[in-house]
């Protein structure tokens, strides 16, 4: 084998284009990027880059005094082909040249339909009155957990009382929680910036599979713990520490196949959390080894309620499959208060990209059936929906809720907030953002401060929008427009397609 | 050997459901489901030095997340997930033990006179498990450690495959006590996934992952190992000398990375 010296027929994805007249070789550039793109050439005194190393991250883009750097995508083509696309060739190359399976970061970012564009909302005109949420009130907060069959009140000094007793829940004052982002995939700043802002918006941050860091344990009300195969920082204090548990089985990003935080990103901080040596790739296989049927998940379920006295709900979360909507039912009857349905554009640090493209289905169809099923059958009371997997705007949120769910989280959608720009490279530890990185000197450009503000911001905007839209439709709760499916209309949408959302034709 | 604990004190347990004297409290859980009996033992884990529960009939989560130093004496079989998340106590079984004993458990001791079902210790944190005979299948599966933190599971007879799969930290022994001459451990797959901690095991193994490498025991194993054993037999009778002078041997990860080279 000579594959040492095999010259590699890859092109670089992205190419740099520096005005030299902008540029003042303030060398800004070069210290930013954490893949070695941009040197300084002294004997020219010209700054130039290695293009074959660009991620198109735009932190040398948007951290350069002057405006002098662009990225394009390398405009050299292949002879132009519809089935051999430059991707699909690209990937043969590499993969003949290495031998590996192709590792990527982030959502699914192939073509499916997002069936979120294909749903217009309803609105109120002359016959039922709009709302004016300025000057109105609008309730959007959500209660998460299950509901009791019935409620029983009683007569209590004059005044009528709850006799139900009812099960623990969260109370979120926004129907929009972070989703679980790992310590390991990310670093604490993020975490702390997470935890922070679900903390001044009266919501949730989920902490992910990776434990928690003890100075996180002030925002405890305002976190909910994850347990998944590895059992990483599953300790009965971190248990008890957070407002819920959720028990991760799978994940819309890589349905079928467990966690996989890579080696690079194992810092002796991260070891220390999971338990597990430095360097090493830290695996949560997909199955849980004590879970092959839905009696053993009750088992889990009822195992982490004994822990916790039975004073925090339990979450389940799965990817969404072909059969979620069966599974779900069994997920509510194994004692769930709380399930989470990720959807394929739903995102990860590290997940082999054929499973990201391929495995999964979209979170709209995926909660329209699980809803569906869970009314068929009765159960829907008995526990929460949370959806997530690439909800973009308040829009795909009120769609979301309108469709079935109680609340969504949302992953990506903070991420950005805080600098991502989806570059998809972060299982290499490298994050120029600060975001995907576990090396201290570059997490710390990430400023928890301004982290947090972004975040915070980003609620109450799309809290906002919410509101308008629920005003709009004259609905005044968010209550109200939980599986509210005749506030939804579908366009472009085959019969299958419609049947499945529940939803009617534009014009019907 | 099981220090008589079972009979002697059974000639003193009345029919009421609970006895609590001096610093002892006696449960009997004929007919009581899981939630009442471990509610009564959370609530008396940090009054008393020693909880007496009989009658026991696969209860679940027995000892599950508490959190103190109490000793429970279980007589009976106690039901899956026997100290579960558990950090602090001490659990002796008069009996065998089902599936999942030691799930995620932090800290503690676990004792058990008899036998354990599958997946015994799954991704333990901390503390002991001293089993006297064989286990089922995955002992060990995900266990951890961590500077100080260093769990330790000792299985006197043997196990079946999957043992320490995933092992990430901590000390896994197993001595094949129950098995006759010249018969050897049947469990394949040993350690497949192990990128930390050791396994000891005497006699000979049949059949390891791919991530594991075979190798002698040196001083610094018998340092570690003999007072394991000698705590072990200390529960059990057995003689810790005869139990050492058999022929051991350690299985350790290739290396802490076993999949790194099939990414790119």
């Amino acid at each position: 084998m000579k594959s040492e010296k095999m010259k590699s027929y890859l092109e670089p994805e992205f190419i740099i284009e520096r005005d030299d007249e902008k540029c003042t070789r303030c060398k800004i550039c070069i210290e930013q990027c954490t893949y070695g793109v941009h040197y300084y050439n002294s004997k020219n005194n010209i700054v130039r880059s290695r293009d074959e190393n660009c991620v198109n991250c735009h932190r040398c883009v948007v951290f350069c005094p002057t405006k002098a750097i662009t990225i394009r995508r390398n405009p050299t083509q292949y002879t132009e082909n519809w089935h051999w696309t430059k991707e699909v060739i690209t990937d043969i190359k590499k993969q003949a040249e290495t031998g590996r399976a192709i590792l990527t970061g982030m959502g699914c970012d192939k073509p499916y339909y997002t069936y979120w564009d294909k749903i217009l909302l309803n609105a109120s005109q002359v016959t039922n009155p709009s709302i004016d949420p300025l000057r109105e009130p609008i309730e959007i907060r959500t209660y998460l957990g299950a509901k009791p069959d019935k409620l029983e009140l009683e007569m209590k000094n004059n005044d009528i009382e709850l006799k139900t007793k009812l099960t623990p829940q969260l109370c979120a004052e926004t129907p929009i929680l972070f989703a679980a982002i790992s310590l390991g995939a990310v670093n604490f700043n993020v975490h702390l910036a997470l935890a922070r802002a679900a903390a001044e918006c009266g919501t949730f941050m989920n902490c992910g599979e990776g434990g928690l860091d003890k100075r996180l344990y002030q925002y405890g009300d305002h976190i909910i713990v994850q347990v998944a195969s590895g059992r990483f920082g599953v300790s009965p204090e971190y248990l008890n520490a957070g407002a819920a548990i959720e028990i991760k089985i799978g994940q819309g990003a890589k349905p079928g196949i467990g966690g996989h935080l890579p080696g690079e990103k194992v810092t002796q901080e991260i070891a220390q959390t999971r338990m597990i040596p430095v360097g090493t790739d830290a695996l949560s296989p997909a199955p849980h080894h004590d879970i092959y049927s839905i009696e053993d998940l009750r088992q889990l379920i009822y195992a982490l309620k004994e822990a916790t006295d039975y004073t925090k709900p339990v979450a389940v979360k799965i990817a969404a499959v072909h059969n979620c909507a069966a599974i779900a039912s069994g997920m509510v009857r194994a004692g769930a208060d709380i399930i989470v349905l990720d959807g394929i554009r739903g995102a990860t640090g590290a997940a082999p990209k054929v499973i990201r493209d391929n495995v999964g289905i979209p979170i709209e169809l995926a909660l329209a059936s699980v809803d569906q099923r869970l009314r068929d059958e009765g159960i829907r009371n008995k526990a929460s929906i949370i959806v997530s997997g690439g909800i973009r705007n308040s829009a795909d949120i009120v769609k979301a809720i309108a469709l079935g769910a109680d609340a969504v989280y949302i992953g990506t959608a903070a991420l950005v907030a805080i600098g991502c720009t989806l570059c998809q490279k972060c299982y290499t530890g490298k994050c120029p953002w600060g975001i995907a990185t576990t090396d201290p000197r570059i997490a710390e450009r990430l400023d928890p401060d301004v982290a947090t503000k972004r975040l915070v911001n980003l609620l109450q905007a799309w809290s906002i929008e919410i509101k308008e839209m629920l005003g709009a439709m004259g609905i005044n709760a968010i209550e109200s427009l939980r599986g509210n499916r005749e506030q939804l209309r579908g366009v472009g949408l085959t019969e299958t397609e419609l049947k499945i959302l529940g939803i009617k034709m534009a014009g019907e | 050997m099981d220090k008589g604990f079972l009979h002697e004190e059974q000639k003193s347990f009345d029919l009421s459901p609970v006895t609590l004297n001096d610093e002892v409290v006696t449960i009997n859980a004929a007919d009581m489901d899981y939630r009442t009996l471990n509610s009564l033992l959370k609530s008396y884990s940090n009054s008393v030095k020693r909880i007496v529960v009989y009658n026991v009939h696969g209860q679940r989560y027995i000892g599950a997340g508490l959190r103190s130093n109490v000793e429970i004496n279980v007589h009976g079989t106690p039901g899956n997930d026997l100290a579960a998340f558990m950090d602090g106590p001490t659990i002796y079984v008069h009996g065998n033990a089902q599936d999942g004993v030691g799930n995620t458990m932090n800290g503690g001791k676990v004792v058990i006179y008899g036998r354990a079902g599958d997946v015994v210790g799954y991704a333990m944190r901390g503390g002991k498990i001293f089993i006297r005979d064989d286990v089922g299948y995955r002992a060990g599966v995900h266990m951890k450690g961590y500077g100080d933190k260093r769990p330790i599971i000792v299985i006197g007879g043997t196990a079946q495959d999957f043992l320490g799969e995933y092992m990430a930290g901590g000390v896994l022994v197993v001595l094949g006590l129950t098995l006759k001459n010249g018969e050897n451990h049947k469990a394949k797959f040993v350690g497949t996934g192990m990128h930390g901690g050791i396994i000891y095991v005497r006699g000979q193994v049949a059949h390891v992952g791919k991530e594991v490498k075979i190798m002698e025991l040196e001083e610094d194993d018998m340092a570690l190992l003999r007072p394991i054993i000698e705590e072990f037999c200390n529960f059990f009778g057995f003689d810790a000398n005869e139990i050492l002078a058999g022929e051991f041997k350690k299985l350790v990860p290739v290396s802490t990375r076993p999949y790194g080279k099939l990414y790119v």
